[in-house]
């Protein structure tokens, strides 16, 4: 398979080029149909550049740029001076390190629970075409209308201890801290993974239903034997989102808890912001960047080859 | 989801006419509406209550003033409702907030539309290479967070000498929304026929007629979807313009109303009520589009 050649080729190449990647898996079309023309509309691979290009400059060269900066030291002013692995030693000699690690791992996976187990249940039940479902579905979905700022300023807010519903300092205790956050993310991304399993619901073929109803399998047999097993794809796209996600609760740190009490909720987005662009150590503030990415980089590679989203590009061989 | 939330009249349960009313979709099926689940309707009054009682709790200590609001239960009705703190909110710049706010959401869509669907288009039809290797940044994109590149991108942002404007927004928030736009609008496209586009290269049609009379027309969807989740970034974004920005007039909702709470102080019925004015705009198109919002949105899911 040569470089993209210009959509003008003689046709006969082109539907060999084409035909020869769908050769290295799944069902292919038999070959000894002609399509001799369908290759010759085929949009140059330039047409992505622009997309491409737009992309590397704003995510990709600024993630090497991270590494870069994490061997210098740079106060946001002037230029970096290189310090060697001075950041990387600080970073692996503080304790906020290892401490907000164990605090992500613990988050995502409260989350997780959370959100998963109320989701599904609320999707599947939301999959019925009742009257009351689907009001109530309406406003199930009304807290994702908000912003995450503004649904952590709405919490800050009900969570006051002058002001609140809880006469308490929930957030003065790191458990309850902790809590919140979980609550809070939940609160916002319930409703978005309810649509998801909802939809997915939906897909299930009556048939299996119906089958099962005949050899006798209840209401809870049925949910456990065919809509689980039948959303596994939905659980893990969700999975996704949600562990993506749950990296990304910045706003909610930042605005319900800053970090606290203590560093007890700082998260590793946190403490980047706190070392950058509160101490102005930008170099040290990398340090922790490069290591988020090297962290998101493995978590997706990891979720990439267990859900097949890589594989998205095949399935259409088989149609 | 368009066809499920819209309430319609149901068959009753055990009668034989399943037809449904409107266009029957994929999932229209019998078992739904075979019997009540009292577990599961008990469930979901409780959820009910989970998500009513902060909205509630909201509405109703924005309509009170604020030394009130520090006596009573927030839970009991306000006793003498004021727009005071409405007032108080649209008075702080809470217009240019919404404006900013809304051109940085058209122009993050603008931009996503413009740069991934040709990408999408050239990942599902052209198999090569490099087609496979866009496919692949995008496809490790998707797990990038942006908190990971906000100190390099804010040092490429000084140097563009863009920083404290609606640019530095504006460009780093539309890529950050690309690799989800481009998977989305692969599964989509992976679904248009092969047999139409050999149709039109009978027809002699060019790869750009192709993409504009058949992928683009076969993938609104797909489109609506990537509009609604790139507006949605746009719209929630608040990393970037609290690092990328610094002034008044950039600056966009998000940040404004993280800057109520120091303007605001202890005033929190008047931040509660700009939380609500910030929710206006979205329910408003959630009133009158909800199928699209919430169609478009379990797109994100793909299927």
């Amino acid at each position: 398979m040569s470089a993209p050649s210009p959509t003008r080729t003689p046709p006969g190449d082109r539907a060999g080029e084409h035909a020869e990647p769908a050769g290295s898996g799944g069902p292919h079309r038999p070959r000894s149909r002609p399509r001799p023309r369908a290759a010759a509309g085929r949009p140059h691979a330039a047409w992505a550049l622009p997309g491409v290009l737009f992309f590397t400059f704003f995510a990709v060269v600024p993630m090497g740029l991270a590494f870069y900066l994490s061997f210098t030291s740079w106060d946001g002013l002037g230029d970096p001076e290189p310090v060697g692995l001075d950041n990387w030693r600080k970073l692996l000699d503080d304790d906020r390190l290892v401490q907000s690690l164990w605090l992500t791992v613990l988050l995502t996976a409260a989350s997780w629970v959370f959100q998963t187990v109320i989701a599904l249940l609320l999707g599947v039940w939301a999959a019925g075409r009742q009257r009351n479902r689907a009001v109530l579905s309406a406003i199930f979905f009304v807290p994702f209308l908000l912003s995450s700022t503004a649904i952590a300023l709405l919490f800050y807010a009900l969570l006051d201890p002058n002001f609140g519903i809880i006469q308490e300092n929930t957030l003065g205790s790191s458990g309850g801290a902790f809590l919140a956050i979980v609550f809070v993310g939940g609160w916002q991304f319930i409703p978005f993974h309810t649509l998801l399993y909802q939809g997915g619901a939906r897909q299930i073929p009556e048939v299996l239903y119906q089958a099962a109803a005949i050899d006798g399998a209840g209401r809870y047999r049925q949910f456990f034997s065919i809509t689980l097993p039948q959303l596994r794809h939905t659980i893990t796209t969700s999975t996704v989102l949600m562990v993506v996600g749950s990296l990304t609760y910045f706003e909610t740190v930042l605005i319900l808890t800053k970090g606290g009490p203590g560093t007890d909720t700082a998260i590793l987005p946190y403490l980047m912001y706190e070392a950058g662009f509160k101490s102005y150590d930008f170099g040290y503030a990398s340090a922790i960047a490069s290591f988020l990415v090297l962290a998101a980089t493995g978590l997706s590679l990891i979720l990439v080859r267990l859900t097949g989203f890589g594989g998205m590009r095949s399935t259409r061989e088989g149609m | 989801m368009s066809h499920d939330t819209l309430p319609r009249p149901r068959p009753r349960p055990g009668t034989t006419g399943e037809r449904p009313t409107g266009p029957p979709p994929a999932g229209h099926r019998r078992h739904w509406t075979k019997r009540a689940n009292p577990l599961a309707g008990l469930g979901s009054i409780l959820w009910l209550v989970v998500v009513l009682v902060p909205i509630y709790a909201m509405l109703s200590a924005s309509l009170t003033s604020q030394d009130k609001a520090l006596t009573g239960n927030p839970l009991s009705p306000p006793t003498s409702p004021t727009l005071d703190n409405y007032n108080t909110v649209l008075n702080s710049g809470f217009g240019h907030l919404l404006g900013n706010t809304a051109i940085v959401a058209l122009a993050v869509v603008g931009i996503v539309l413009v740069l991934s669907v040709p990408l999408a288009y050239v990942a599902v039809r052209t198999r090569n290479r490099w087609s496979g290797l866009a496919f692949r940044l995008f496809l490790l994109g998707v797990a990038i967070p942006a908190q990971a590149v906000v100190v390099p991108l804010y040092l490429l942002i000084a140097k563009l000498d863009l920083y404290d404007s609606l640019l530095a927004v504006i460009l780093p928030t539309a890529a950050f929304a690309m690799p989800v736009s481009v998977l989305v609008l692969v599964g989509t496209l992976r679904d248009v026929s092969e047999e139409l586009y050999e149709a039109m290269a009978l027809d002699g049609a060019s790869p750009q007629r192709m993409l504009f009379q058949l992928a683009v027309p076969m993938a609104k969807g797909g489109i609506s979807t990537v509009v609604i989740y790139a507006a949605l970034q746009a719209w929630n974004g608040f990393l970037f313009p609290l690092i990328f920005t610094q002034s008044d007039g950039p600056r966009v909702l998000t940040l404004g109303l993280f800057n109520y709470v120091s303007q605001f102080g202890v005033n929190i019925p008047a931040l509660l009520a700009s939380v609500v004015l910030s929710g206006v705009p979205i329910f408003a198109v959630y009133l009158v589009a909800r199928r699209a919002l919430v169609g478009g949105l379990m797109g994100v899911g793909g299927k």
